[in-house]
């Protein structure tokens, strides 16, 4: 089997400052990371590879320094590393980073899984993954807490707020993992030499890929950030603590003032 | 001068970071209290590679350099000295003097299942009264019928009575030099030979999840292959041997001093007297920003030893100034921390106790303060 897993490296949101003045990330000194739910997509496939075999390959669209990330997943187990980097892919939303993955899984050619994060840490969206499995025009399932491999479809069950569903899809298909799926395992230290010494990581360019240069990078988003802000801290509810009664008119009068009634 | 790490060596202190705040860090309280060796971590230490770093692969190690070694074994010592001690009891001592000159055959028999972290080693070098004179061995070896019949006792031995224990390495005299001194040779002694016991763990004011305890050898006999090394060279094996553990246990000991810190900056910002945080006086800031200082300082000093190594250069001098002032500035550290904790950092409930424990012997263990300043004074041509 071969199993394809999108990761993204993300700043470790746990040490993230953020600029007072500009309202935007502070980049400099902080740690990057593997998007957390990503490494539970990796486990998931690690685990699969152990019971039927084949071949894990992590993509990863970022910067050149995304290369750690993929080595880290070299160092788990993964087979194979593509780094999808070029200026061009620079400054994507969503839709645009679905298309250059999409192509750069086309390129890749046959592949049986998609694993994806559910969500990224940082862009926060959760729509890299379903966007991907419609631009490849493959079954998806979301949110997906426990799967296996059932003869040739794959079983799912999705965690859903309010309830769980179990889903089944035919391969190829795309499931976008959530940190209740596994608990991923640590790369290990012979994994980390091998993954600095004799392993690879792949760069891809644009120039790689059969790709319309219209769809990529910030020219070719759709969508763009107007401005990024903290949201004001909510002020502290007031209980109006009289008869139902009064209680209802006393809000009621309030509201109407505000001109919200 | 370059002061970044590579990336594997940062990728190395990741997992290690990861690793000790996840599955030691939790356990240290508990393991303190109950003296119980952590059998479990140890097992997945082994599983990772990180009882065998700097070992070469086909010895069953990963192969790191000496500098990723003891950045990993900071990172281990951060979260629990006595896994850290285990560790490095183990690489910097039985498999260090293993793979610097045991045969290719002792190699395979030996040093593979140890780096491997199949078995645990110990190395036993410390006497009833040789000590801070470990010249004065009186564990005696004697070649009769082709083996090498073993007499004597050892103190203080680390790592040499857990169930996962397979061998140790000890000194003993193989005869009388010119100069009239002993001539001392290394042995390999595995676990289960006839003649060669441990006794039960001693109870000790820190380290306490370490194994630590007495051996006896009377009549051991081992097979003549297992003298390490060439014969009556066992004290320059072991003066190179300690060498380069020292640059370990340096690295250990700014790791708990770095815990001191972290925890002591924590609690200086949240506890609040006199209407403001503790952090906000001086007397205390100052405290935090000396014991800031010198762990950076001791960092790079060993770092500096380890590169030296890594680099083939002589470190002897380095690597003992690394230790001596790590381990001085890890009980000074501790001793602070206890302090801004206040009565709290006096109860079993927080780490900071354990630290002070747990420091005091990193002034002693792999040669004393004292020693350690004959040997540079000696460096410096005293
Ligand atoms: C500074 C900044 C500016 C931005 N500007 C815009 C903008 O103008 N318009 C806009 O729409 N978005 C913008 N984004 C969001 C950016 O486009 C997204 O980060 C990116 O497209 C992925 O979306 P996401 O982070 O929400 O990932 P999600 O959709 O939450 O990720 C889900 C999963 O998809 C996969 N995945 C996501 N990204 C990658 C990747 N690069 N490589 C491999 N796999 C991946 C992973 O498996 C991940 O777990 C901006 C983000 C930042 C940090
Ligand atoms: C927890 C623990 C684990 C240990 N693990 C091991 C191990 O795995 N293997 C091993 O072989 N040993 C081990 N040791 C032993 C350790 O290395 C010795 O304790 C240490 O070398 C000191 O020896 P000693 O205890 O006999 O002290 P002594 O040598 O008796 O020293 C007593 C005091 O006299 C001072 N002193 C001695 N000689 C001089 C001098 N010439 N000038 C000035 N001052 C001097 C010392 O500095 C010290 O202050 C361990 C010890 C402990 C406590």
């Amino acid at each position: 089997m071969r199993f394809i897993v999108c990761i993204k490296q993300v700043p470790d949101t746990t040490s993230v400052k953020i600029d007072k003045r500009t309202g935007r990330l502070i980049r400099e000194g902080i740690p990057t990371i593997i998007n957390p739910e990503d490494k539970n997509a990796l486990e998931a496939a690690l685990s699969l590879k152990e019971k039927y075999e084949g071949e894990i390959i992590v993509i990863s669209m970022g910067p050149p320094q995304a290369d750690e990330a993929l080595r880290e997943a070299l160092a788990m187990g993964a087979d194979r590393a593509i780094l999808l980097t070029d200026r061009a892919f620079a400054g994507a939303d969503t839709m645009a980073t679905a298309y250059s993955l999409g192509s750069a899984v086309k390129k890749i050619g046959e592949y049986d899984l998609i694993l994806c994060g559910r969500q990224a840490i940082d862009g926060d969206t959760a729509q890299v993954g379903p966007q991907l499995a419609e631009f490849l025009k493959v079954p998806q399932i979301t949110y997906v807490s426990e799967l296996n491999i059932e003869e040739n479809k794959v079983v799912a069950i999705q965690e859903l707020e309010d309830k769980r569903v179990r889903w089944e899809a035919s391969l190829p298909a795309l499931l976008t993992i959530t940190s209740e799926a596994n608990k991923p395992r640590y790369p290990s230290a012979y994994g980390i030499m091998d993954a600095y010494r004799e392993k690879e990581v792949e760069t891809w360019e644009k120039k790689h890929l059969d790709i319309d240069e219209e769809r990529i990078g910030l020219e070719g988003s759709p969508t763009s950030v107007k401005r990024i802000f903290s949201p004001e801290p909510k002020g502290k509810g007031e209980i109006i603590k009289e008869e139902p009664k009064e209680s209802a008119e006393i809000l009621f009068n309030r509201l109407r003032a505000k001109n919200i009634i | 001068m370059d002061f970044n790490l590579s990336s594997e060596q940062k990728a190395m202190q990741k997992l290690c970071i990861e690793f000790a705040e996840n599955e030691i860090a939790p356990k240290a309280q508990e393991m303190d209290r109950t003296g119980e060796f952590p059998y479990e971590i140890i097992k997945k230490m082994a599983k990772l590679g990180l009882m065998g770093l700097p070992i070469p692969k086909k010895y069953g190690g990963v192969g790191t350099d000496y500098l990723t070694y003891v950045i990993a074994l900071e990172e281990i010592s951060k979260a629990d000295a006595s896994v850290g001690i285990t560790m490095s009891a183990h690489i910097s001592l039985p498999c260090s003097t293993l793979y610097d000159f045991g045969t290719e055959e002792q190699k395979q028999k030996w040093l593979v299942p140890l780096a491997q972290g199949k078995i645990l080693g110990a190395f036993g070098l410390t006497e009833p009264s040789a000590g801070s004179d470990a010249g004065a061995t009186q564990t005696t070896a004697e070649l009769i019928d082709e083996k090498w019949v073993i007499n004597g006792s050892k103190c203080f031995i680390t790592n040499s009575g857990t169930d996962i224990s397979g061998l140790v390495i000890v000194t003993a005299v193989t005869g009388k030099r010119e100069d009239g001194r002993s001539e001392i040779s290394n042995f390999i002694i595995p676990r289960e030979t006839e003649g060669y016991s441990q006794g039960p763990k001693y109870a000790k004011m820190g380290w306490r999840a370490a194994d630590t305890r007495e051996l006896i050898f009377s009549d051991c006999k081992i097979p003549k292959e297992n003298l390490l090394g060439d014969l009556g060279s066992g004290f320059r094996q072991f003066l190179q041997v300690l060498d380069a553990a020292r640059i370990s246990m340096a690295a250990l000991s700014v790791g708990v001093a770095q815990a001191c810190l972290d925890a002591s900056l924590k609690y200086a910002k949240e506890r609040i007297q006199f209407g403001r945080p503790i952090s906000k006086f001086q007397a205390i800031s100052f405290k935090l920003a000396d014991m800031a200082t010198e762990i950076e300082l001791a960092r790079l000093m060993y770092y500096k030893a380890a590169w030296l190594k890594d680099n083939g250069k002589p470190y002897t001098k380095e690597a003992t100034m690394a230790k001596l002032f790590a381990s001085e500035i890890s009980v000074k550290c501790a001793n602070e921390a206890v302090q801004i904790h206040g009565g709290y950092g006096f109860m079993d409930d927080f780490d900071v106790s354990r630290y002070y424990r747990d420091v005091k012997v990193n002034t002693i263990g792999e040669g004393t303060s004292e020693i350690q300043r004959i040997v540079i004074a000696r460096q410096l041509g005293c």
